[in-house]
Parts: C-alpha cells; structure tokens; sequence
C-alpha cells in the first residue's frame, strides 16, 4: 500500500468509526451483498495515559468497542473497530472501508465520507465557538502592602 | 466467615418484584429513560464511568437507572459487566496536548499561551437553588463566539483552532528547567485488572488504582494533605477537560486507527521543590486523569499521586496517610470496600454461634472460678 493509500484508509476508518450511527446508516441505507469474515463482535479497549501527559504510560480504563470484518462479492475485504456496542454500526462501517477499495470509491467520497467529514467539522466548531466565549482574562488587584 | 444458607426463594424473589415496583417509584410520575439519565444526570455518568473503569455512557446511565441512582451500586454493575467483555486491544497512550478542549484553566500563570478557557463550570455560580429548574422552560442559548475573534493576540501565540495543539503550561516550565521533566517512555505499563496488585507499585500502577478509585476517599485523602498531614503544597498548574481522540492499532491492517474519543480531565499540580547542593531546586509535579467531566476527582488524584512520591523525591515519611502506598491502594477502591462491608450483613449464623459458645464457655468458667474461690 503507498503511504497516501494508507493514510487515506486510516482517515476513512476513523471518519466512519467516530460517525453518529444513524447519520451513517442514513447516508448508506443500503449495505452490498458480503460475507462475514468476523461476525460483530463487542469488547473492550484499555485506554492508556501518560503520566504527567508526556511521560510512563498508564492504563486509565477501558471503553466498549465492537469490531466486524467482512467480504463483498468483488473480494474486497472491509474491517471496522468503531467505539460503543452498535454491531449494525460495525457491520455497516466495515461494509463501507470494501466498498471504498472497489470502483465505487468516488461515489462513497462525495456521498457519504465527504459529507460525515463536514458534519465533524461542523460539530466540533460549534462546541470550540461555546468554549471561546467563556475564555477569560484575569487580572490581579494591586494589594495595599505593594505602596 | 459467611456460610451458604438455603432457603428463602419465595420471600426473596418478592422482595426482588418489590424493589423493581421502587425503583420506578409513582406511576403517575413519567419515567426517565436511559438516554434523559445520559444526557441530564451527566456528572453522575462521568463517576461510574471512571470508577467502574469503562467508558460507554449509555452503560453507566442504565446502571444508575437500575441501582436507583446509588452511585456505588451503579459501579458494582458495570464493574460486573465489564469483567464479561474480552479485552480487544491496548490503545495508545492519548496525547491530552492534542484535546479538543471545553475547559481549560491554571491558577498559577494568568496569561498562559493558549488562554484561559472557563467552560461549563459550576465555579463562580452562587450556589443558591435555582427554582426556574423546577418549572418547565428551556434554557438560554450558550453563547458562541466565532474561533476568528477568539483567537489571542501575538503575545501568547495560541489560538482556540480545534485541530490545534493546546500546551501544557508545565511544558513551559519545564522550557526554563524549573520543574522536574515527565520524559516520554515507552514500557509496557502493568495492569491490575490482569494481575493481583503487588507492593511497592510504580507510579503508572498507583495512578490506574487511583483514578478507578472512589471519588470521596481520594478528596479525603487530598484534604488531609493540605490539612497537614503529608503536605506538598500544590498549586493547580493546569486543569483541562474536553475530548482526545484514541487510537488503536488495528491486528489486520498493521497500522493504527482513530476508532472514537472519551472525554477526559487532566490536572497539573506544580508542588514545591526538590534540590540538593548539586542539583538547583526544582518544582515537582503531581498528575491526575480521570474519564469523563471529573474535575474534583482529578485535582484530588494529583495531590494524593505527589504525596505517594515522597520516597523517590528524598521526603520524609510522616506517617501521613497519604504517604502510604498500602494504605491508599488497597483502600481506594469503592467495589472492594463495599463489598467486604456489606457482606457481613449477610447470614453469618454457624460463624456467630460459635462466638456465642466460647463466650458462654468462658463466662461458665470465670463462673466456676469465682465459686471455687469461694
């Protein structure tokens, strides 16, 4: 795989894991005839840390993640590890990173990756405008002891 | 020591149907769904999910739905559930430079690059119940500014851009050597979810104890070190809350994905200074992390996690609690601890009867005693 291949399947993957599943089971209501490889399966991930933010690595907790791996008719081979237990949300992730590596990957860009890639966008950028009109300036009162 | 007993299904199966009958409470009155408990009862979702040690919200808002709003209980269940999951991978380690942050806040610099973000924060409400809650309504809209104007003058270099990094202000601390370094490392860190926890436990093994640890007992134990007993003065160098992304590396593919995000708090503290003849003095640093909006939870984990440093900083032991890994560790959590509490209000009949013979043979004997002297 080139490095911009990989690049691109690993943004695929992330943007369709960390959709909203009913946005994406709205933007693809239909999966392509496939057999599973690895039926949805529900587990969890421990969550490392680092101490002090840069430093040892810890384990801070787990958080729930269900994984799918399936094969459409082409051959194209489709994997999903999305957070939460949603299987149909595994199912229907993986069936989209096969259908993105057969001929109808440029109608999957424009129909549905583009658009979940703005709505990210978007949602993150309404949370960042809440937090910047809370940012504040202090400024420290001059005590009498200071004269 | 407890002993099985037999019996009772009847009565216990009733009091199960009549516990079910409580918890919904008056029928009259709507009942909460998970999704309302997820999405209105948030900070208490935050607690079980950090002590209950698994972060999927809608889990933990059923588990307080189902455990009647106690909390402990609520843990007790998802620590339940989790033990049913298998474990599919180790993420790696969030990068909490790179969170989209909510809130942000330092008590010790007032202009640090990046600025001060406030967030949704109780701090600086007046604590007076607000009675417009009771009454239906919808809330004021939040105010937005757009990121364009939010952004800082020169002077700090920082904007509120989400896709960029926010610094940790110990990093420009640390720029000038006056506090000690947290130098990245990349041993595997040890699990006591796999293995029994040994003594003495490094730091990393502390730090997973302590924020799966119960709330109230590490703000206790924080407190008693500014009361004194363990003292290191901490200062809160940084505060942030917000949402970092996590990565897993993927077994069939080789390479590693975002697959979701938690949202998480971080404190800083920056805590006074270590140094000798050769070494310059130093502030040290303690550090919290705790799933979800848990702020009093993360300030206190980073007090108790300076005060267990003592040993490696060259402190004294006090004999404060706070200082004693062993006491802190094997006392932290609320599932241990509630659950060898309250198992002894279960039958204990053979374990007691015997009691009950050696204290009517003893007092038979001081009985017998008495008279022979007599």
């Amino acid at each position: 795989m080139t490095k911009a291949a990989f690049e691109g399947r690993r943004g695929w993957m992330s943007l369709l894991a960390k959709a909203p599943p009913a946005r994406l089971a709205a933007l693809l209501p239909d999966l392509p005839a496939h057999e599973m490889l690895r039926s949805p399966e529900t587990g969890a991930v421990m969550v490392q840390g680092r101490v002090g933010g840069t430093g040892a690595p810890f384990h801070l907790g787990e958080m729930t993640v269900t994984r799918c791996s399936l094969r459409l008719g082409c051959g194209a081979v489709g994997h999903a590890w999305v957070q939460g237990r949603d299987k149909a949300h595994a199912r229907r992730a993986a069936a989209a990173d096969a259908l993105m590596q057969t001929d109808r990957a440029e109608e999957m860009q424009a129909r549905v990756l583009d658009v979940l890639a703005a709505e990210a966008t978007a949602a993150r950028g309404a949370r960042a405008t809440r937090a910047a009109a809370t940012r504040v300036e202090f400024f420290t009162m001059v005590r009498g002891e200071d004269q | 020591m407890y002993v099985a007993v037999k019996g009772g299904e009847r009565a216990i199966d009733n009091a199960h149907a009549w516990l079910a009958e409580e918890r919904r409470g008056d029928p009259s009155v709507p009942e909460l769904s998970v999704a309302q408990i997820r999405e209105q009862m948030k900070l208490a979702v935050n607690r079980v999910m950090a002590e209950g040690s698994l972060y999927d919200p809608d889990l933990a808002a059923l588990a307080i739905k189902q455990a009647r709003g106690d909390l402990i209980e609520a843990v007790f269940l998802i620590r339940a559930y989790r033990t049913t999951l298998p474990r599919l991978a180790s993420s790696r380690p969030v990068d909490t430079a790179a969170m989209a942050v909510d809130r942000r806040i330092s008590a010790t610099f007032k202009d640090l690059p990046g600025g001060q973000v406030l967030g949704p924060t109780f701090d600086y409400t007046h604590r007076l119940l607000d009675f417009t809650l009771m009454a239906e309504g919808e809330p004021p809209a939040a105010a937005a500014l757009p990121l364009v104007a939010a952004v800082s003058p020169q002077r700090d270099g920082g904007d509120c851009d989400p896709a960029s990094r926010v610094p940790h202000v110990t990093g420009f601390l640390n720029r000038d050597g006056l506090i000690e370094d947290a130098a990245p490392e990349d041993s595997p860190p040890p699990d006591l979810t796999r293995e029994p926890l040994e003594l003495p436990a490094g730091r990393p093994l502390r730090l997973q104890a302590i924020t799966r640890g119960d709330e109230g007992f590490i703000l206790s134990l924080a407190y008693s070190t500014q009361r004194g007993y363990g003292r290191t003065h901490a200062f809160v160098g940084e505060l942030r809350i917000g949402h970092v992304g996590v990565e897993v590396e993927i077994p069939e593919l080789g390479f590693a994905v975002e697959i979701g995000d938690v949202e998480l708090t971080e404190c800083e503290t920056v805590n006074q200074f270590k140094g000798s003849k050769t070494e310059p003095a130093q502030f040290t640093r303690g550090y919290g992390l705790v799933f979800g909006q848990s702020e009093r939870k993360s300030i206190a984990m980073s007090l108790v996690d300076r005060s267990l440093r003592w040993r490696e900083l060259g402190e004294d032991d006090t004999g404060a609690p706070a200082q004693d890994e062993e006491f802190v560790l094997y006392h932290c959590d609320n599932i241990q601890a509630t659950g060898f509490l309250e198992h002894i209000k279960l039958p204990h009949y053979v374990d007691f009867q015997s009691e009950l013979e050696l204290v009517r043979k003893l007092r038979a004997e001081a009985r017998a005693m008495k008279e022979a002297a007599e």
